[in-house]
């Protein structure tokens, strides 16, 4: 609504813009409550039999009685306590809850093996065992009815035979031909789970150059075998596969993404510094350079004010403890620890904050914002009025902010800013109305007063006079100004 | 309990049951008394086919949730396992499985896949070597969930990444299957409209299947009229934008999951009047979300601002029907009144439960904050300074705004004015990493790679044509009395809408030059029909599309459909289905790299 235009007027009233406005319906608004009076004053009217048979029985949590999920809590907790009150089920505290990001059954949740201590075996593990053929038991038919099945399928009856969940047996497809067409139809199938199968098989039994080399013009098995790899992890073969495919700009994003793994700050840092040389589009590798030197940064200022902090010496560690390690925090929260804890640290330092600003080519638009909150959080009011105080060539000094004055009241109230220091700033806004509604909501009486005085709006004025204390020296203020013979009121 | 299914001009209910008689099937063929253990992921989606008590029919007696370790102790005959075809739940399986044995006892174990078998879990259970314990390996397959009575979801929340991001074509051929099942059940569609790489790669495959079936002939009298497959890139702009409707906003602020939203308990919390209310509850409050309740139904697809009046309509409704027991003399009368009792007090209670509703909403809808962000999204739709970094985002970014925030209206800039000029995107690029952390340069490159967030190649930007032919923008947008579908953006009419519109009428020959604009194919197939089955339409009679959102579809699009199956004259009525209901927010936490990192 306040937007520092000074069109703003114009863009509202004339043109085509349609505001998402409750202004003009507020009255609908107040039937809200119009209808919260009707429903409490039948409650009383029908309170006694709640839950008729009509009404779907609900407990409390909301799931319907009766609903599966609310049956699962339900049966479970009759289990473990016999005598449990049917209508308000505790949901049981779960030891080893399921993640539940992903619907399913697509073919990369198909893999989502969790990995316990790093040892998950992969396919490539399991499927070299002894076991020769994919193994799927079919319904209704005895267990001895598919031992030891053998039979003649061509490859496309292979493949409805798995897509069916029937039992096939790989293994007899033994030239590259018979293979490669075994593929062509499994993604002519369009059957995922299928294509994963034969791609698996294929996997074991081909050398990796020439699957690459056959996957490269086929580039719906090409995405399924990637997906695969991806989801069991088999980290070093998809660097390989898609080195050997040329996508270098993956390969390095992927290479990449590995240090969310790594724990160890130092060993993190070290694999930042590998990530380097890695083929990165070129607006990629100055975020990776800024990512590594942050780090870097980060490791050496937790190392010097965990001792300081420790030490005891430091006047602001002790007022003000670190509520959490700096390490691996965004830059900007970065540049905002320096900020409070480093303001005055020489410019040289790497924890001093206009170093940061530099090394990082942080906007000046974002180092202020920081600074002023930081600085206004340690109630630092002379460095707050420092950041904005430039001096001309003449000598004099002004105030400027590269964002607007009304923001940056918004920041210094958000820190609780007394109102002395907040109407310093709220004077600065150059819109009168906007500085006349900002003046009212933190009781900058003055600005207020002036505000009307210099806008002649005595009606204004007058209307104000109820809203200030009695007897105060607003009121006063007021009185002279409504006396005073001098002025031109416009009303 | 899902009659509501049934109202529609498509009974869905036929496909439910059809699951309910599978599912009982199943559990038939596992005789004797038995437990079931859920993947809890599961009980949302079947909870909307089928209650406690089905299963109780069929001897199910305990209930569990799927966790390692061992098996509580139950006296069934049968153990089952419903599960996602998933590797991490073989192994939790595997784990119940080797407890029980050591354990003595006799019972048979079973697995049941929803909604497909997969070989290579199955791979996994012999690895671990526990596939010989089971005495049956099953899928149910679940591919389209009624939700009411014309929505279906496949609620697969990965099926726009997969497609997108990761050129994975698994969901396309579940949507396949799904609609190849709805035939069985509805019989053939005649017509298949399409725009985009995925419908057109569905139709294909719709059609192939359908080729493998050529010796069994459909007879039943088909249903629907015409199908027309959307892909969700084709309209990267709706989803978004800020839902305005009353149930998109429910969605936006709260999220609704398989018909339900829990919401934050105080505003619920007098139970009884009288009784001291000194312990307000703390757990969420749930509700259920659909047409079966009256009053919701009606002001589902309201625009926000025109909820309070029809709220206070009905209240007005309600306390009359309640003075009625004034009246009352005789016997006879009160006799009436009592026999209303029930119907009134589900109405009372669901009045009540709407108020709340619309009182935490319009909380939210009312703040600055709220205002703010939508003033910038309609600059944006309309076409205002988008080639500029925009003050307001660069804000946001400043005061650390949730990333997901961020991120939602640097794309919406971005589509709406086909890419960024290189200086732009590199701007938004660094702010966003600097503040939020580097790392996130993977969920920017997501972003790029689904064409959300782009540079801007030399080719203008084709968004202004788009929305002045398709008049995506309306000045006029009346919320209190809708005459178009703009109404559910305040304004903006969703793209994909304008789309199924204009098929229905004049067609999209009169549109094709937009069509060319967007990405992917357009195209119409035609399955035929065997004699007798072809439709002889009453004069009047409306036609029936089922729309198909591959990718996903916000709740505000859906009201737009069900606005023009209500319009007088629009003569069709539309049936909806996704692969996932969404909204803005959870569809870009779906393209996220690991969006459980940021918290680490």
């Amino acid at each position: 609504m306040m937007k520092s235009k000074a069109d703003e007027e114009d863009y509202w009233n004339s043109s085509k813009f349609k505001a998402f406005t409750f202004d003009d319906e507020d009255d609908e608004f107040s039937r809200l409550k119009e209808s919260k009076q009707a429903v409490n004053s039948i409650r009383r009217l029908v309170e006694e039999d709640e839950d008729e048979d009509d009404v779907e029985k609900v407990s409390w949590s909301g799931e319907p009685v009766g609903s599966i999920s609310w049956s699962v809590n339900e049966t479970a907790a009759s289990n473990q306590r016999t005598d449990r009150e049917p209508a308000f089920p505790k949901i049981t505290t779960d030891t080893a809850t399921i993640s539940k990001s992903h619907s399913g059954y697509s073919l990369s949740s198909l893999f989502k093996g969790k990995t316990k201590g790093g040892n998950f075996p992969t396919f490539t593990d399991s499927l070299s065992d002894s076991s020769v053929r994919l193994y799927a038991p079919e319904l209704r038919k005895p267990k001895s009815e598919y031992k030891d099945y053998v039979s003649d399928w061509s490859p496309e009856e292979t493949v409805q035979r798995m897509q069916q969940g029937k039992v096939v047996s790989l293994e007899k497809f033994r030239s590259l031909q018979d293979k490669l067409l075994l593929l062509d139809y499994a993604v002519c199938a369009h059957d995922g789970n299928v294509i994963t199968a034969v791609l698996i098989y294929l996997k074991r039994t081909l050398s990796k150059e020439v699957l690459f080399r056959e996957l490269e013009s086929r580039q719906t098995a090409l995405r399924h075998f990637i997906s695969y790899l991806t989801e069991t992890r088999a980290q070093r073969l998809l660097l390989e596969l898609l080195r050997a495919l040329d996508r270098t700009e993956d390969v390095a994003l992927l290479q990449y993404k590995e240090h969310l793994s790594i724990i160890d700050e130092n060993k993190r840092r070290d694999f930042l510094k590998s990530c380097l040389s890695l083929p990165f589009s070129p607006e990629d590798t100055a975020h990776i350079q800024d990512h590594y030197t942050l780090l870097e940064r980060q490791i050496i200022i937790e190392a010097t004010d965990r001792q300081a902090e420790r030490g005891g010496k430091v006047e602001i560690f002790q007022k003000f403890p670190r509520r959490a390690s700096i390490l691996n925090m965004p830059l900007i929260t970065t540049l905002y620890y320096c900020c409070f804890y480093h303001y005055s640290d020489a410019e040289g330092t790497y924890s001093s904050p206009l170093n940061v600003r530099q090394t990082f080519k942080i906007s000046e638009k974002q180092y202020f914002v920081t600074a002023l909150a930081a600085r206004a959080k340690l109630k630092a009011w002379s460095d707050v009025d420092a950041l904005f105080t430039s001096r001309n060539w003449l000598g004099f000094t002004r105030k400027k902010s590269p964002l607007g004055f009304q923001r940056v009241v918004d920041i210094l109230q958000k820190n609780s800013a007394p109102t002395q220091v907040l109407q310093d700033y709220v004077a600065l806004v150059d819109d009168a109305e906007l500085r006349i509604t900002l003046a009212q909501k933190h009781k900058c009486h003055d600005i207020v007063i002036n505000t009307y005085r210099d806008l002649k709006d005595r009606q204004q004025l007058l209307g104000y006079r109820g809203k200030v204390e009695r007897g105060s020296a607003e009121e006063r203020k007021i009185e002279e100004l409504l006396n005073n013979q001098q002025i031109r009121w416009k009303n | 309990m899902a009659a509501h299914l049934s109202y529609g001009r498509v009974n869905l209910n036929i496909l439910r049951e059809a699951a309910r008689k599978e599912l009982r099937e199943f559990l038939d063929k596992c005789a004797g008394s038995k437990a079931i253990v859920w993947d809890e992921y599961l009980t949302g989606p079947f909870g909307l086919i089928a209650q406690y008590s089905l299963l109780k029919e069929h001897e199910v007696e305990k209930m569990f949730t799927l966790k390692s370790g061992r098996l509580p102790a139950a006296d069934v005959k049968n153990i089952i396992f419903f599960v996602r075809p998933r590797l991490e739940l073989m192994d939790i399986i595997a784990e119940n499985v080797f407890s029980e044995d050591k354990m003595h006892s006799s019972r048979d174990f079973h697995i049941l896949f929803v909604p497909r078998r997969s070989m290579l879990c199955e791979q996994r259970l012999k690895e671990q070597g526990v596939l010989a314990s089971f005495v049956n390996i099953d899928e149910y397959i679940l591919d389209l969930i009624p939700y009411d009575g014309d929505l279906l979801s496949m609620e697969y929340e990965s099926a726009f990444r997969e497609c997108y991001l990761e050129n994975d074509q698994t969901s396309l051929y579940h949507t396949a299957k799904g609609l190849m099942t709805l035939q069985a059940l509805y019989g053939t569609i005649p017509q298949i409209y399409g725009k985009g790489d995925c419908a057109r790669h569905v139709a294909n495959m719709m059609l192939r299947m359908k080729r493998e079936f050529a010796g069994s002939q459909n007879q039943i009298l088909p249903v629907f009229d015409t199908l027309l497959l959307l892909d969700r890139n084709v309209d990267l702009l709706t989803p978004l934008a800020t839902q305005l409707t009353y149930e998109g906003l429910i969605d936006e602020i709260y999220g609704i999951t398989n018909g339900y939203v829990k919401l934050p308990p105080e505003k619920f919390a007098q139970k009884k009047q009288g009784e001291a209310s000194k312990d307000l509850p703390t757990e969420s409050k749930k509700l259920q979300l659909n047409s079966a309740e009256e009053l919701y139904a009606e002001i589902r697809d309201k625009n926000f601002n025109a909820v309070g009046a029809a709220l206070s309509k009905k209240a007005k409704i309600i306390s009359a029907a309640f003075e009625e027991r004034h009246n009352a003399k005789t016997v006879g009368e009160i006799k009436q009144f009592v026999s209303q009792l029930p119907h009134m007090q589900a109405a009372r209670s669901s009045l009540a439960n709407h108020t709340s509703v619309a009182e935490l909403i319009k909380d939210i809808t009312t703040s600055e904050a709220f205002f703010d962000n939508l003033t910038v999204e309609q600059e944006f739709m309309t076409g205002v300074d988008t080639d500029k970094v925009n003050t307001y985002i660069e804000d946001c970014i400043a005061q650390k705004d949730p990333l997901i925030k961020i991120l939602r209206l640097v794309c919406m800039q971005s589509v709406c004015n086909n890419g960024f000029k290189q200086k732009v995107f590199d701007y938004y690029k660094r702010e966003i990493l600097q503040t939020y952390g580097y790392e996130h340069i993977l969920t920017l490159n997501n972003l790029e790679k689904a064409g959300l967030l782009k540079p801007q190649m030399s080719s203008r930007n084709n968004y202004p044509t788009i929305r002045k032919t398709l008049k995506l923008w309306m000045e006029d947008a009346n919320e209190q009395n809708p005459n178009d579908i703009s109404y559910v953006y305040s304004g903006y009419a969703p793209l994909s809408i304008r789309l199924t519109q204009v098929l229905a009428r004049p067609g999209w020959r009169s549109i094709e030059e937009v069509l060319k604009m967007l990405p992917g194919p357009h195209f119409e197939e035609r399955q035929q029909l065997p004699a007798g089955l072809h439709k002889k339409r009453q004069q009047g009679e409306n036609r029936t599309t089922l729309v198909f959102f591959l990718g996903g579809v916000s709740y505000a699009e859906i009201a737009a459909l069900r606005f023009l199956s209500q319009m007088e004259d629009s003569g069709m009525e539309y049936i909806i289905a996704t692969t996932k209901l969404l909204n803005g927010t959870t569809w870009i936490k779906s393209l996220m790299d690991r969006p459980e990192a940021q918290t680490s």
